[in-house]
């Protein structure tokens, strides 16, 4: 089975980077050799590959990353990135590292989180200790030096991370 | 000079700002976590622009000409985009972490809960 996920999604990106090969759609020798180098690629990670990565293949997944990257991930770097600009310009900042509680399940899920504090406001995770429920955000202008929950940096993202990496 | 030249130069003004501000921040910032946030969310916020720039581009050089080619442009930058949102915030939080590890600590922080976090491991 992660054989089978390992080649389906390296096949997936072999078929987006060789597109336009014969017309708009893909010429036979390329599809063949696709399938040669998504076999080599698929046996040699299918053990680093975790074994629930099959339902990363589902189709509604893929809708919810986008909406999510392109909704309230890319909204909150607008955000971010005005308020670090503002920062850069004025120099006016008060850092400090957070212990922040969460409340998440798996690693996709962490992974998901604090990549996304870390492309938004003002935040960046140092650490992530999914055995203390916690992530270590550090925050350029800390206005909550124990915060109870991760809305005060992240907002909606705990919500959709939750969502996205169940 | 059309409507969609204009809209490319939009992008490529956004970001040439946001990476200006990106590496200005390296001279502005104290210590090495807040140089990151400078490093890591002006330049992808900068790059996503550069790469829109692109696949404008060739989404209107496809239209008029139906040369591949400008597909596979198009392919190929969105694909570097998702593996940079993939790896910048990655590499930040491994340069963070290795840097408090190796015993950089914040300068002018007013909370360090990673510090009580770690010295109460050791004990």
């Amino acid at each position: 089975m992660r054989f089978v996920t390992a080649f389906i999604w390296s096949y997936m990106l072999w078929l987006v980077l060789t597109a336009g090969s014969k017309g708009l759609l893909w010429s036979g020798q390329e599809l063949v050799a696709g399938v040669i180098f998504s076999a080599i690629v698929a046996f040699t990670t299918k053990d680093i590959i975790g074994d629930n990565a099959v339902r990363f293949l589902n189709p509604v997944k893929w809708v919810g990353f986008a909406v999510y990257s392109i909704g309230p991930l890319f909204w909150g770097m607008v955000k971010a990135n005005l308020d670090v600009a503002y920062r850069v310009i004025t120099g006016r900042i008060k850092p400090g590292i957070v212990r922040v509680p969460v409340d998440l399940e798996n690693d996709a899920q962490y992974t998901i989180l604090s990549n996304s504090i870390t492309l938004t406001p003002g935040t960046l995770t140092v650490d992530a200790c999914p055995e203390e429920k916690a992530l270590y955000v550090h925050w350029i202008n800390v206005t909550e030096k124990e915060p109870k929950s991760s809305e005060v940096i992240a907002g909606p993202f705990e919500k959709w991370a939750r969502r996205l990496g169940r | 000079m059309n409507a969609v030249t204009y809209l490319i130069y939009a992008f490529l003004a956004v970001n040439m700002v946001f990476n200006l501000l990106g590496s200005f921040s390296l001279h502005r910032f104290p210590d090495v976590y807040t140089r990151l946030h400078g490093a890591t969310k002006c330049t992808t916020f900068g790059t996503i622009f550069a790469v829109l720039a692109v696949v404008v581009h060739a989404a209107y050089q496809l239209h008029i000409t139906g040369d591949p080619k400008y597909l596979q442009m198009a392919l190929h930058s969105l694909v570097a985009l998702i593996a940079l949102l993939l790896t910048n915030p990655t590499g930040a939080h491994a340069i963070a972490k290795a840097a408090y590890i190796s015993g950089y600590k914040p300068a002018k922080a007013v909370v360090d809960a990673y510090e009580e976090k770690l010295r109460g491991g050791a004990e």
